[in-house]
């Protein structure tokens, strides 16, 4: 009876490959957590449990202030992990994320400095000239790997280079603010408005990025699964060969879905920027929320909702490392912690294949078994 | 009688399940044992068991009436069992010496040394009669002469039991005639033989005991000379099978199909896989291109859907010419395609079952409004095609495609394209790797289609099938069509001799 039990378990999830996933998911967290407070303990045992417990519950600390924060900087992760997301559901690695987001960021801070002649609309021209010009930057390794069979990740890690240089260059020759050593201002106008949500969380970063966010969570939640678009990108991500024999365009999908992905990388970029207090830096160096964004869209399954609740548990856990150096704690063990947890999160790809090969195994021989009699 | 090995009330039990449940298998010094069974009824489980890749969970395995516990497959070889994989494991740009030796290298401080291993390889080849050329790169030598490498593996590493799994499976008429030739001559040399099969035939001409499992149960074991094919089976399936398969005369009528000159190129190298092939499939007919793997028909058949580019040649249906049309549009201009590789090709496995039956029909305004799916669609489709069909699953229209059967796999592809209504169907292996109950439901299912007056294009392997099911027979050798036959006046022998390139003639 135990084993009908256990076997009917076994087969459900076995069938249900989001059950598995959802569950190496969590493992990665959790071991990413537990590896984390080892290394606490061995720096800092006296320390170890408040700061461990800070780490989690640090975005509460100051109630809606700490909140608001937690969404201001989980947004831009959750962008970045969206657009890795959505081109690993066509099969394609966009590991340009960064990139396509620096190409955005420079735009949007572009016009942002420059075009305040837009009055009310100036911050949503900004927020589409950065998605436009991530769009283009994505598209480019979309074009070279359709047509050219350029493998993407090679096309995409050099294309984030070319970005990283020419967002140097553009800033010294159009947007230098000398006397800083950085890129002009955006003009207030261009800043990402905070609608109610500073009445909300009073004394927060938090701006309706946090909106924009949701909306297209939403969108391409939709768009993959609702829609005729979404079946064949998925098709194609799935199984080339099968999406040819069904007389899907792969080409043009692949185009499309790189294009998209490098478009949502963009927005993150305008969102990051389009801020008070932040500012461009000619500094050769490739940002890190884009590749931040790879881990996400592992850690979220590359479901969109998925990828949207594990930006945000991101943004906890900056949060919470702000608030670590109440405690005798290096600001950078929260890197540590959030680079474990990342590493176990591509580790969890693993698991999950492994976990999933395991009960296949397993239910297939029964599969096999039953279709003598399933046949008569 | 001595026994070389006694396999006794095994079991192996997966979560829940018995894939064995309690076998018994007793092999004879110097026999050939056959071990009968339909797909998932625990063949490849028993032979695991016995060559160390499961362990079971009750039960005694004796060797030499010695009890013995074998862990993995490196204890096998040293009990003196060995075994040829259906799916060859060789080292294409090894030679066959270099084959034969892998594991078991004679060195000398570190140096190969081949002289001894030569030595020996021809000594066995000879005894054994194995012919083979020990300086052939394996990539150059034909499958059967591949099967004698993976036979003197076994024979270089001592094996005294010698496990065949589906031996025949990828060899000509003539190539089964040399292998039962060499299946014999290693009995009499005092080998045991256990051979892994589901063709009565084969077990009539050269086993000499049998073992019948079926669903993981140990049935009977049978001595071959006292037992009809019929007897055979029934103990395989469970009930009576229908051998011959029915069907009424063919009426062809106007031409479907018209293949001319048509050439596909290589998309590796520079030369064409198909050369100069044309045809024509009528209403109402079966044809089929018979051959040996690899001669072009797949090749020859991405062609036709638009899956390879053609260097050369025309396509018509019903005299509209589609030799620039897209894959998709060759398929809504009336060809319905049964892939030969149904998971490569055929499904999305990660996709649920309804999802796969619209895979080539989501875009239509049934399925699909403004872009968006349409659910409710899409599910009684589903629902009628796996009540039409018969399609068995766990969850229903839900059920993952990579968690159902192979012969429901198949079973769904074939709903979903006979659905459509093409004017062609086009039909590559369509019940590889099935079960007999499998098979006759496919076998039904085509000669319907070719009733309600479709033209059907079957390509095919399996000779049995060939000559049951075809109105018309088309060889293919070496990327050109051979000769053409009526199957009610060709025999198989002669169908091998044309699809072995030892005869050709010209096709009209």
């Amino acid at each position: 009876m135990r084993r009908r039990i256990v076997q009917g378990a076994l087969e459900r999830v076995a069938n249900r490959p989001a059950s598995i996933s959802a569950f190496s998911s969590i493992l990665a967290i959790v071991s990413g957590l537990v590896v984390g407070f080892v290394i606490m303990l061995i720096v800092n045992p006296g320390d170890a449990v408040p700061g461990f417990l800070t780490i989690l519950f640090g975005w509460l600390s100051e109630g809606s202030r700490s909140a608001g924060d937690m969404l201001y900087f989980g947004v831009p992760i959750v962008l970045t992990g969206l657009s890795v997301a959505f081109a690993f559901r066509t099969g394609l690695f966009n590991i340009g994320a960064t990139g396509q987001l620096t190409m955005g960021a420079f735009t949007a801070v572009y016009i942002g400095v420059n075009w305040g002649f837009l009055g009310a609309f100036h911050w949503i021209v900004a927020v589409l000239g950065g998605m436009i010009a991530g769009a283009v930057w994505g598209s480019i390794a979309g074009l070279l790997k359709a047509f050219r069979n350029v493998h993407e990740v090679v096309s995409s890690i050099m294309l984030n280079y070319i970005a990283m240089y020419m967002n140097t260059m553009l800033i010294i020759q159009l947007i230098y603010n000398r006397q800083y050593a950085r890129a002009r201002s955006p003009l207030p106008s261009a800043h990402i408005p905070t609608w109610f949500l500073r009445d909300i969380f009073p004394g927060s970063s938090v701006n309706i990025g946090i909106f924009i966010a949701i909306g297209l969570t939403i969108l391409l939640h939709i768009i993959l699964n609702r829609t005729v678009f979404g079946y064949e990108l998925k098709s194609v991500g799935f199984n080339r060969d099968a999406a040819k024999y069904a007389g899907m365009n792969a080409k043009r999908n692949i185009v499309l879905s790189m294009t998209i992905s490098g478009a949502l990388a963009g927005i993150a970029g305008a969102i990051m920027f389009l801020v008070a207090g932040r500012h461009l830096e000619p500094v050769n160096q490739l940002m890190q929320e884009g590749f931040t964004g790879i881990a996400i869209a592992l850690l979220g399954l590359s479901a969109p909702i998925g990828v949207f609740l594990a930006g945000i548990f991101y943004g906890a856990l900056e949060q919470g490392g702000y608030y670590l150096q109440l405690y005798d704690f290096m600001p950078e063990i929260i890197d540590i912690i959030i680079a474990v947890i990342i590493y176990f999160s591509a580790f969890s790809l693993f698991i999950q294949t492994y976990v999933a090969g395991y009960l296949r195994r397993k239910v297939g021989a029964e599969v096999e078994l039953q279709q003598g009699t399933e046949l008569k | 009688m001595e026994y070389v090995i006694e396999m006794e009330n095994i079991t192996k039990e997966f979560p829940g399940i018995k894939a064995n449940d309690q076998v018994d298998l007793k092999l004879k010094k110097g026999e050939i044992h056959a071990l009968l069974g339909e797909n998932g009824a625990g063949k490849s489980t028993l032979m695991s068991v016995l060559f160390g890749l499961y362990t079971p969970d009750a039960g005694t395995i004796k060797v030499h009436g010695k009890k013995v516990t074998i862990r993995n497959p490196n204890d096998a070889n040293n009990l003196g069992i060995g075994m040829v994989h259906q799916h060859f494991k060789l080292v294409h740009n090894f030679t066959v010496t270099e084959n034969i030796i892998l594991g078991h290298e004679d060195t000398t401080k570190g140096f190969l040394r081949y002289d001894n291993a030569a030595a020996k390889i021809k000594n066995l080849s000879e005894r054994y009669k194995l012919k083979v050329d020990p300086s052939a790169i394996i990539e150059n030598i034909s499958v059967g002469q591949q099967q004698r490498v993976e036979i003197l593996k076994m024979l270089y590493r001592d094996a005294e039991i010698l496990i065949f799994d589906e031996p025949t499976a990828s060899l000509t008429p003539q190539e089964i005639e040399e292998l039962m030739k060499i299946l014999r001559n290693l009995a009499e040399e005092g080998k045991s033989i256990i051979l892994i099969t589901h063709k009565l035939t084969e077990i009539q001409q050269v086993a000499d005991r049998c073992t019948i499992l079926r669903k993981g149960k140990y049935i009977d074991t049978v001595e071959v000379s006292r037992t009809s094919n019929e007897e055979l089976a029934e103990k395989m399936v469970g009930r009576k099978v229908v051998f011959d398969i029915e069907k009424a005369p063919a009426q062809p009528g106007e031409t479907v199909l018209t293949v001319e000159d048509l050439c596909v190129r290589s998309q590796h190298s520079n030369t064409d896989l198909v050369r100069n092939v044309s045809f024509k499939v009528k209403r109402g007919e079966i044809l089929c291109v018979a051959g040996i793997e690899g001669n072009g028909q797949s090749e020859l058949i991405y062609g036709l859907v638009g899956l390879a580019p053609l260097s050369k040649g025309r396509i018509l249906i019903h005299g509209n010419d589609l030799t620039q049309a897209s894959t998709r549009d060759r398929s809504l201009s009336g060809i319905s395609h049964i892939p030969e590789d149904r998971q490569r090709h055929g499904l999305v496995l990660d996709f649920s079952l309804e999802y796969n039956l619209i895979l080539n029909s989501y875009f239509d305004t049934t399925y699909q409004r403004r872009g968006f799916l349409n659910f409710s669609a899409i599910r009684t489709h589903a629902e009628s095609l796996i009540e039409q069909y018969d399609i068995r699953s766990s969850h229903g229209p839900l059920s993952l495609a990579r968690s159902m059967s192979g012969g429901n796999q198949q079973k769904a592809i074939l709903g979903r394209e006979i659905d459509r209504g093409s004017e062609l169907l086009v039909a590559v292996q369509p019940t590889r790797g099935l079960d007999v109950g499998a098979i006759e439901f496919i076998h039904k299912q085509i000669i319907a289609e070719r009733d309600r007056g479709k033209a059907v294009l079957l390509v095919s392997l399996e000779l049995d099938e060939v000559m049951g099911l075809s109105d018309r027979i088309l060889v293919m050798y070496g990327g050109e069509l051979v000769g053409e036959f009526d199957p009610e006046t060709v025999t198989e022998n002669e169908l091998g001799l044309y699809m072995s390139g030892a005869r050709k003639r010209g096709v009209a």
